[in-house]
Protein backbone atom coordinates (compact mmCIF):
# COMPACT_ATOMS: atom_id res chain seq x y z
CA UNK A 1 0.00 0.00 0.00
CA UNK A 2 1.24 3.46 -0.79
CA UNK A 3 1.79 5.67 2.20
CA UNK A 4 0.06 8.96 1.27
CA UNK A 5 2.40 10.82 3.59
CA UNK A 6 5.50 9.44 1.89
CA UNK A 7 7.91 12.04 0.54
CA UNK A 8 8.05 10.15 -2.73
CA UNK A 9 4.48 11.27 -3.44
CA UNK A 10 4.87 13.91 -6.07
CA UNK A 11 2.26 16.63 -6.04
CA UNK A 12 3.64 17.59 -9.39
CA UNK A 13 6.52 16.47 -11.60
CA UNK A 14 6.99 18.53 -14.72
CA UNK A 15 9.46 18.83 -17.57
CA UNK A 16 9.11 21.85 -19.78
CA UNK A 17 11.20 23.74 -22.33
CA UNK A 18 10.56 27.47 -22.63
CA UNK A 19 11.98 30.18 -24.91
CA UNK A 20 14.20 32.85 -23.32
CA UNK A 21 11.19 34.98 -22.47
CA UNK A 22 10.67 36.26 -18.90
CA UNK A 23 6.87 36.02 -19.36
CA UNK A 24 7.18 32.28 -20.08
CA UNK A 25 9.34 31.88 -16.98
CA UNK A 26 6.72 33.75 -14.96
CA UNK A 27 3.99 31.31 -15.92
CA UNK A 28 6.19 28.36 -14.87
CA UNK A 29 6.86 30.13 -11.56
CA UNK A 30 3.13 30.70 -11.01
CA UNK A 31 2.42 27.03 -11.66
CA UNK A 32 5.15 25.97 -9.21
CA UNK A 33 3.75 28.30 -6.56
CA UNK A 34 0.29 26.76 -6.90
CA UNK A 35 1.75 23.30 -6.56
CA UNK A 36 3.82 24.29 -3.52
CA UNK A 37 0.69 25.57 -1.82
CA UNK A 38 -0.70 22.03 -2.01
CA UNK A 39 2.42 20.51 -0.39
CA UNK A 40 3.75 20.80 3.16
CA UNK A 41 5.74 23.90 2.18
CA UNK A 42 5.35 26.71 4.71
CA UNK A 43 4.97 30.36 3.76
CA UNK A 44 8.65 30.71 4.54
CA UNK A 45 9.52 27.80 2.23
CA UNK A 46 7.47 29.35 -0.56
CA UNK A 47 9.14 32.75 -0.02
CA UNK A 48 12.61 31.16 -0.19
CA UNK A 49 11.83 29.07 -3.27
CA UNK A 50 10.27 32.02 -5.10
CA UNK A 51 13.33 34.16 -4.52
CA UNK A 52 15.79 31.43 -5.54
CA UNK A 53 13.71 30.49 -8.57
CA UNK A 54 13.55 34.10 -9.73
CA UNK A 55 17.33 34.41 -9.51
CA UNK A 56 17.96 31.09 -11.28
CA UNK A 57 15.57 31.80 -14.16
CA UNK A 58 16.80 35.37 -14.64
CA UNK A 59 20.35 34.03 -14.74
CA UNK A 60 19.40 31.40 -17.32
CA UNK A 61 17.40 33.72 -19.59
CA UNK A 62 19.35 36.96 -19.24
CA UNK A 63 22.93 35.96 -18.49
CA UNK A 64 22.95 32.45 -19.99
CA UNK A 65 20.86 32.87 -23.13
CA UNK A 66 21.29 36.66 -23.37
CA UNK A 67 17.50 37.04 -23.91
CA UNK A 68 17.93 35.32 -27.30
CA UNK A 69 14.44 34.00 -28.13
CA UNK A 70 15.92 31.35 -30.41
CA UNK A 71 17.55 29.78 -27.36
CA UNK A 72 15.59 27.82 -24.80
CA UNK A 73 15.66 26.95 -21.13
CA UNK A 74 14.93 23.40 -20.00
CA UNK A 75 13.20 23.11 -16.66
CA UNK A 76 12.32 19.95 -14.77
CA UNK A 77 10.96 20.03 -11.26
CA UNK A 78 9.27 17.94 -8.64
CA UNK A 79 7.13 19.16 -5.79
CA UNK A 80 7.12 16.45 -3.13
CA UNK A 81 5.39 16.57 0.22
CA UNK A 82 8.57 17.48 2.03
CA UNK A 83 10.82 18.97 -0.62
CA UNK A 84 11.05 20.84 -3.86
CA UNK A 85 13.72 20.13 -6.45
CA UNK A 86 14.38 21.77 -9.78
CA UNK A 87 16.90 21.51 -12.59
CA UNK A 88 17.35 24.45 -14.94
CA UNK A 89 19.56 24.32 -18.03
CA UNK A 90 20.20 27.15 -20.46
CA UNK A 91 22.02 27.20 -23.81
CA UNK A 92 24.65 29.70 -22.80
CA UNK A 93 28.39 29.06 -22.42
CA UNK A 94 28.09 28.58 -18.65
CA UNK A 95 30.26 30.07 -15.89
CA UNK A 96 32.27 28.98 -12.89
CA UNK A 97 30.05 29.57 -9.84
CA UNK A 98 33.09 29.21 -7.55
CA UNK A 99 34.87 32.04 -9.32
CA UNK A 100 32.40 34.83 -8.55
CA UNK A 101 33.55 37.85 -6.55
CA UNK A 102 32.22 37.81 -2.97
CA UNK A 103 29.36 40.35 -3.09
CA UNK A 104 29.59 40.86 0.69
CA UNK A 105 33.25 41.98 0.55
CA UNK A 106 33.55 45.66 1.46
CA UNK A 107 35.06 46.51 -1.93
CA UNK A 108 32.11 44.87 -3.74
CA UNK A 109 29.20 46.20 -1.66
CA UNK A 110 28.58 49.12 -4.02
CA UNK A 111 28.49 46.88 -7.10
CA UNK A 112 24.88 46.69 -8.29
CA UNK A 113 25.05 43.06 -9.46
CA UNK A 114 26.44 39.65 -8.57
CA UNK A 115 24.17 38.61 -5.68
CA UNK A 116 21.88 36.08 -7.37
CA UNK A 117 23.94 32.93 -6.81
CA UNK A 118 24.58 33.91 -3.20
CA UNK A 119 20.85 34.36 -2.57
CA UNK A 120 20.06 30.98 -4.16
CA UNK A 121 22.62 29.27 -1.95
CA UNK A 122 21.21 30.97 1.13
CA UNK A 123 17.57 30.21 0.45
CA UNK A 124 17.85 26.63 -0.81
CA UNK A 125 19.03 23.53 1.08
CA UNK A 126 21.35 22.56 -1.76
CA UNK A 127 22.49 24.16 -5.02
CA UNK A 128 24.72 22.29 -7.45
CA UNK A 129 26.08 23.48 -10.79
CA UNK A 130 27.07 21.14 -13.61
CA UNK A 131 29.89 21.88 -16.04
CA UNK A 132 30.20 24.08 -18.00
CA UNK A 133 27.98 25.94 -15.52
CA UNK A 134 24.88 26.35 -17.69
CA UNK A 135 22.89 23.83 -15.67
CA UNK A 136 21.96 23.76 -12.02
CA UNK A 137 19.96 21.62 -9.67
CA UNK A 138 18.61 23.07 -6.45
CA UNK A 139 16.50 21.65 -3.65
CA UNK A 140 14.74 22.93 -0.56
CA UNK A 141 13.58 20.58 2.20
CA UNK A 142 10.45 21.41 4.17
CA UNK A 143 9.83 20.77 7.84
CA UNK A 144 6.90 18.36 8.30
CA UNK A 145 3.75 20.12 9.47
CA UNK A 146 2.67 19.23 13.00
CA UNK A 147 -0.27 16.81 13.07
CA UNK B 1 -2.79 55.16 -26.37
CA UNK B 2 0.51 56.83 -25.67
CA UNK B 3 3.41 54.81 -24.35
CA UNK B 4 3.55 56.61 -21.01
CA UNK B 5 5.21 54.16 -18.59
CA UNK B 6 3.04 52.99 -15.71
CA UNK B 7 3.76 54.70 -12.41
CA UNK B 8 5.54 52.27 -10.08
CA UNK B 9 6.14 54.68 -7.20
CA UNK B 10 4.18 57.11 -5.08
CA UNK B 11 6.28 60.06 -4.00
CA UNK B 12 5.38 62.39 -1.15
CA UNK B 13 7.45 65.47 -0.45
CA UNK B 14 7.99 66.24 3.22
CA UNK B 15 10.09 69.40 3.24
CA UNK B 16 13.22 68.61 1.27
CA UNK B 17 12.80 64.86 1.75
CA UNK B 18 11.17 62.66 -0.90
CA UNK B 19 9.31 59.75 0.70
CA UNK B 20 8.82 56.96 -1.80
CA UNK B 21 6.26 54.15 -1.54
CA UNK B 22 6.48 51.20 -3.90
CA UNK B 23 3.18 50.37 -5.59
CA UNK B 24 4.27 46.79 -6.38
CA UNK B 25 4.14 44.01 -3.82
CA UNK B 26 6.62 42.00 -5.88
CA UNK B 27 9.64 43.80 -7.27
CA UNK B 28 10.71 40.93 -9.49
CA UNK B 29 9.93 41.49 -13.14
CA UNK B 30 12.86 42.80 -15.09
CA UNK B 31 10.71 45.36 -16.92
CA UNK B 32 9.17 46.65 -13.66
CA UNK B 33 12.58 46.85 -12.04
CA UNK B 34 13.84 48.84 -14.99
CA UNK B 35 10.94 51.30 -14.65
CA UNK B 36 11.36 51.52 -10.89
CA UNK B 37 15.05 52.27 -11.40
CA UNK B 38 14.30 55.00 -13.96
CA UNK B 39 11.67 56.59 -11.70
CA UNK B 40 13.99 56.47 -8.66
CA UNK B 41 16.94 57.91 -10.59
CA UNK B 42 14.70 60.70 -11.95
CA UNK B 43 14.15 61.88 -8.36
CA UNK B 44 17.85 62.70 -8.18
CA UNK B 45 18.59 63.60 -11.81
CA UNK B 46 15.44 65.59 -12.68
CA UNK B 47 13.82 66.59 -9.39
CA UNK B 48 17.18 67.27 -7.73
CA UNK B 49 16.21 65.41 -4.56
CA UNK B 50 19.17 64.63 -2.32
CA UNK B 51 17.31 63.18 0.66
CA UNK B 52 15.25 60.12 -0.14
CA UNK B 53 13.31 57.72 2.11
CA UNK B 54 12.19 54.41 0.60
CA UNK B 55 9.18 52.95 2.43
CA UNK B 56 8.98 49.17 1.89
CA UNK B 57 5.74 48.53 3.78
CA UNK B 58 4.00 47.33 0.62
CA UNK B 59 6.82 45.06 -0.59
CA UNK B 60 6.63 41.28 -0.09
CA UNK B 61 9.27 40.12 -2.57
CA UNK B 62 12.30 41.56 -4.26
CA UNK B 63 15.10 40.13 -6.35
CA UNK B 64 18.81 40.82 -6.61
CA UNK B 65 18.08 42.96 -9.69
CA UNK B 66 15.92 45.20 -7.48
CA UNK B 67 18.74 45.35 -4.93
CA UNK B 68 20.97 46.50 -7.78
CA UNK B 69 18.72 49.49 -8.48
CA UNK B 70 18.68 50.46 -4.79
CA UNK B 71 22.48 50.25 -4.65
CA UNK B 72 22.76 52.36 -7.82
CA UNK B 73 20.37 54.92 -6.28
CA UNK B 74 22.44 54.95 -3.09
CA UNK B 75 25.60 55.56 -5.14
CA UNK B 76 23.87 58.39 -7.01
CA UNK B 77 22.52 60.05 -3.85
CA UNK B 78 25.91 59.76 -2.13
CA UNK B 79 27.60 61.38 -5.12
CA UNK B 80 25.26 64.35 -4.72
CA UNK B 81 26.09 64.58 -1.03
CA UNK B 82 22.61 63.38 -0.03
CA UNK B 83 21.14 60.57 2.07
CA UNK B 84 19.13 57.45 1.28
CA UNK B 85 17.23 55.76 4.10
CA UNK B 86 15.11 52.59 3.92
CA UNK B 87 12.25 51.89 6.33
CA UNK B 88 9.32 49.60 7.17
CA UNK B 89 10.96 46.53 5.64
CA UNK B 90 9.25 43.21 6.41
CA UNK B 91 11.39 40.67 8.27
CA UNK B 92 11.79 38.29 5.30
CA UNK B 93 12.95 41.14 3.09
CA UNK B 94 15.18 42.59 5.79
CA UNK B 95 17.01 39.26 5.81
CA UNK B 96 17.90 39.79 2.14
CA UNK B 97 19.62 43.07 3.09
CA UNK B 98 21.35 41.41 6.05
CA UNK B 99 22.79 38.39 4.26
CA UNK B 100 24.03 40.53 1.39
CA UNK B 101 25.44 42.96 4.00
CA UNK B 102 23.71 45.85 2.28
CA UNK B 103 22.53 46.89 5.74
CA UNK B 104 26.17 47.98 6.23
CA UNK B 105 26.05 50.11 3.10
CA UNK B 106 22.59 51.64 3.31
CA UNK B 107 20.86 53.09 6.37
CA UNK B 108 17.87 50.96 7.38
CA UNK B 109 15.48 51.94 10.18
CA UNK B 110 12.17 50.57 11.43
CA UNK B 111 9.64 53.33 10.91
CA UNK B 112 9.10 56.39 8.77
CA UNK B 113 9.62 58.83 11.64
CA UNK B 114 13.10 57.44 12.27
CA UNK B 115 13.76 57.49 8.53
CA UNK B 116 12.84 61.17 8.25
CA UNK B 117 15.15 61.97 11.16
CA UNK B 118 17.99 59.94 9.64
CA UNK B 119 17.54 61.61 6.25
CA UNK B 120 17.43 65.19 7.52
Amino acid sequence: MTDPASDTTAFEAVEVVIPSDPAEARSVQDRIELSLAASDASERDIFCIKLALEEALVNAIKHGNQLDLSKSVSISYQVLRLSFEIRITDQGPGFDPDDLPDPTAIENLERPCGRGVMLMRHYMSDVEYYPPGNSLRMRRDFKPKQA
Amino acid sequence: MSGQPRKRLEVEELGDIAVVNFLDKKILDEQNIQLIGEQLFALVDNDKKKKIVLDFSNVDYLSSAALGKIIALNNKVKKEGGKLVLCKIKEDIKEVFTITRLDKLIKIVDDQQAALQAAS
